[in-house]
C-alpha cells in the first residue's frame, strides 16, 4: 500500500465531509443518484438533470444532490438514495423523470417515503 | 451507451472516484480528417502499469466487492466500430489521460449527444472540481439558423461551438 503524504490526507477530508454534512446539521435532506455504467446506460443523467431542476425551481438550498457508483443491482437502475437528517436512507430503483419528481415533492420535501418505488431502506455494504 | 456525452460522463465519473480536482475534456471534430477525438485528462490518483494492461478487459475491476468493470471497455468497444483507436495513458500518483478517436463518418459512430446537460450534472454534483470543457469544429460546414446559405467553413484554426462551457479556469 502506497504510504500516504499530506495531499492525500487533504482529499480524503475533502471527500468525507459530504457524509458528515447532515449530522452536523447544515443540509436537511441528501439525494445521491447512482452513476456507475449501468446507471448512466439506464438513464441516470436524466435523473440528475430533472433533480437540479427541481432543487432550482424550489430554490431549496438544504438539500445535497451528489452521485455515487454502482450499487449492485444493475437490472433496477437508475437508482438514488434518499437520505432526510436523523433517518435511514431509503433506495428507489427503476426511476423516471415523473417517479423521481414525486419522491421528490413527497419524501424530500414532504417526508413521506413514496413505497411504491421503494427497493428497502438501509445502505449497501462492501463485503 | 447511447452516446458519446454519455461516455464521457461515465469516464469523468471514474476520474473523480480516482481523486481527480481538475478535468479536462476535449472534443475536437476534424472535417478534413474525417476525425472525432476525445480526450478527457485528470489528476487522479492515476493507474499501475498493471491495471493500465487489465483496463480495458470487462471483467477487472479496482473497485472492492465488484468484479466488473464496464466504463473503459464499452468507450473502447465504440471507437472501434466507428473505426478509431483508443488510447491510456496514465502514471501512478499524477494522473490519467484517454484519448478515444471516432471516424467522423463512420455510420455506426455514436452521435456526440446532450454534452451541455453532461457537464451541467458534472459541475452540480461536484462543486470543489475543477471542469474544463472545449468543443472545437475544425473545418466543419454549419447551415446558417436564419437560413440564409451556409456558413464560411473554417479553413484553420479552432472555432468555439459551445461558449457558455468554453471556459478556462486556471488557479
Amino acid at each position: 500500500m502506497p504510504r500516504l503524504k499530506p495531499e492525500d490526507l487533504e482529499k480524503i477530508r475533502e471527500r468525507m465531509r459530504g457524509t458528515v454534512t447532515l449530522r452536523e446539521g447544515k443540509a436537511k435532506a441528501k439525494i445521491i443518484v447512482h452513476m456507475g455504467t449501468c446507471g448512466i446506460s439506464a438513464g441516470a443523467r436524466k435523473i440528475m438533470s430533472t433533480l437540479l431542476s427541481l432543487t432550482e425551481e424550489k430554490k431549496t438550498e438544504d438539500i445535497i444532490v451528489t452521485t455515487s457508483g454502482c450499487a449492485g443491482f444493475c437490472s433496477k437502475e437508475p437508482m438514488a438514495t434518499v437520505e432526510l437528517k436523523g433517518e435511514a436512507p431509503v433506495k428507489y430503483v427503476n426511476l423516471t423523470e415523473e417517479k423521481i419528481t414525486k419522491i421528490f415533492n413527497e419524501h424530500i420535501l414532504g417526508g413521506k417515503i413514496v413505497k411504491d418505488f421503494a427497493l428497502a431502506i438501509g445502505s449497501e455494504q462492501l463485503g | 451507451m447511447e452516446d458519446i456525452s454519455l461516455h464521457i460522463l461515465d469516464i469523468v465519473e471514474n476520474s473523480i472516484r480516482a481523486g481527480a480536482r481538475r478535468v479536462e475534456i476535449k472534443v475536437f471534430e476534424e472535417k478534413g480528417k474525417d476525425l472525432l477525438t476525445l480526450r478527457i485528462k485528470d489528476d487522479g490518483k492515476g493507474m499501475s502499469k498493471e491495471t493500465q494492461k487489465k483496463a480495458l478487459d470487462s471483467f477487472f475491476t479496482t473497485k472492492k466487492g465488484k468484479r466488473i468493470g464496464l466504463g473503459l471497455p464499452l468507450l473502447y468497444q465504440s471507437t472501434k466500430e466507428a473505426g478509431g483507436d483508443f488510447m491510456i495513458n496514465s502514471k501512478e500518483g499524477e494522473g490519467t489521460k484517454i484519448v478515444a478517436t471516432f471516424k467522423l463518418s463512420n455510420i455506426d459512430r455514436k452521435p456526440l449527444g446532450n454534452i451541455n446537460e453532461t457537464i451541467r450534472v458534472l459541475r452540480a454534483s461536484h462543486p470543489k472540481v475543477e471542469f474544463l470543457f472545449e468543443h472545437n469544429l475544425v473545418g466543419v460546414r454549419h447551415t446558417n439558423p436564419k437560413g440564409l446559405g451556409r456558413i464560411k467553413p473554417v479553413s484553420s484554426g479552432v472555432i468555439n461551438v459551445a461558449p457558455t462551457f468554453f471556459e478556462r479556469r486556471v488557479k
